[in-house]
């Protein structure tokens, strides 16, 4: 049975992040660049559960996981939700007041 | 077959994550966000973290992205305006995160050796006992605050998406 190193996983969810912070920074669709910030989340938890089996598999006595990585991104997640909930609610102000998605196009506190 | 799982779900996250970076039309973005939840929430399964898994098919996968397709939905968000950036970000962008990404592979690799292995089933604490027993002993405080965090974010969300804002 093949197996997988660790770093595969550190790696990929590096890969995650880099098109999480391409996405914010290329595109212009208010929306897409907060679906961006939503991917970098994501890479940032398979970096927590990888590193979390990676501790539990150094310790090597099995009787006591340690599980702060997992825990780690259940608050992730709960704050990422939260976050959503307020930051759709802020798109459909800015839409309802300036009738646009652009972020190029929502520069009030520029100069 | 660790390996062969391994690396279906890991390609179908990347080619998905390329594509939400791609795509001109927001809602071509979410469906393949929701590829990328997907998944990771597998390749969490694979190791070992089962409370995680579905935590992010339920919250991620589910409820986040039914909002986001929703708002896009609402908003009737078509698709975006090509826009020529700065000439230094044209430039510089692309080199830049692929340096980036240079930097945090060659950082993986010299942290853990390549013989540091993953077994698929080789950790199984990650079942919602062991997560709640934490949860509730050692993580209580922040999960408190979490309750207070979330009470917070409706109140907000309400108060800013309300009819008339004076």
């Amino acid at each position: 049975m093949q197996q997988v190193p660790i770093a595969w996983f550190l790696m990929l969810s590096a890969a995650l992040f880099v098109l999480g912070v391409a996405g914010f920074l290329f595109r212009r669709n208010i929306i897409t660049v907060f679906m961006s910030i939503e991917l970098m989340l994501n890479a940032v938890n398979l970096s927590f559960i990888a590193f979390t089996y990676q501790l539990n598999q150094a310790d090597g006595h099995f009787d006591a996981f340690q599980v702060d990585g997992h825990l780690l991104a259940f608050f992730t997640m709960v704050v990422a939700a939260a976050e959503a909930a307020v930051g759709l609610a802020i798109i459909l102000t800015v839409y309802r007041n300036r009738a646009t998605l652009n972020i190029d196009e929502v520069d009030s506190m520029k100069n | 077959m660790d390996l062969i799982l391994f690396l279906i779900f890991a390609s179908i996250a990347l080619v998905c994550a390329v594509n939400v970076v791609v795509q001109k039309h927001p809602i071509s973005s979410a469906v393949s966000l929701i590829g990328v939840m997907g998944s990771l929430a597998m390749l969490y399964l694979l190791l070992g973290a089962e409370f995680v898994a579905a935590a992010q098919v339920i919250v991620y996968a589910g409820a986040v992205m039914v909002l986001f397709v929703f708002v896009i939905m609402l908003l009737n968000a078509g698709k975006e305006t090509p826009r020529g950036g700065s000439f230094m970000a044209q430039l510089l962008g692309t080199p830049v995160l692929l340096g980036l990404l240079l930097v945090l592979a060659l950082l993986a690799r010299h942290m853990y050796p390549p013989e540091a292995m993953v077994h698929f089933g080789g950790f199984r604490g990650g079942a919602p006992r062991a997560i709640g027993k934490a949860l509730f002993t050692t993580y209580l405080l922040p999960f408190e605050a979490t309750s207070i965090l979330i009470l917070i974010a409706i109140v907000g969300a309400v108060v800013l998406a309300r009819k008339e804002m004076d």
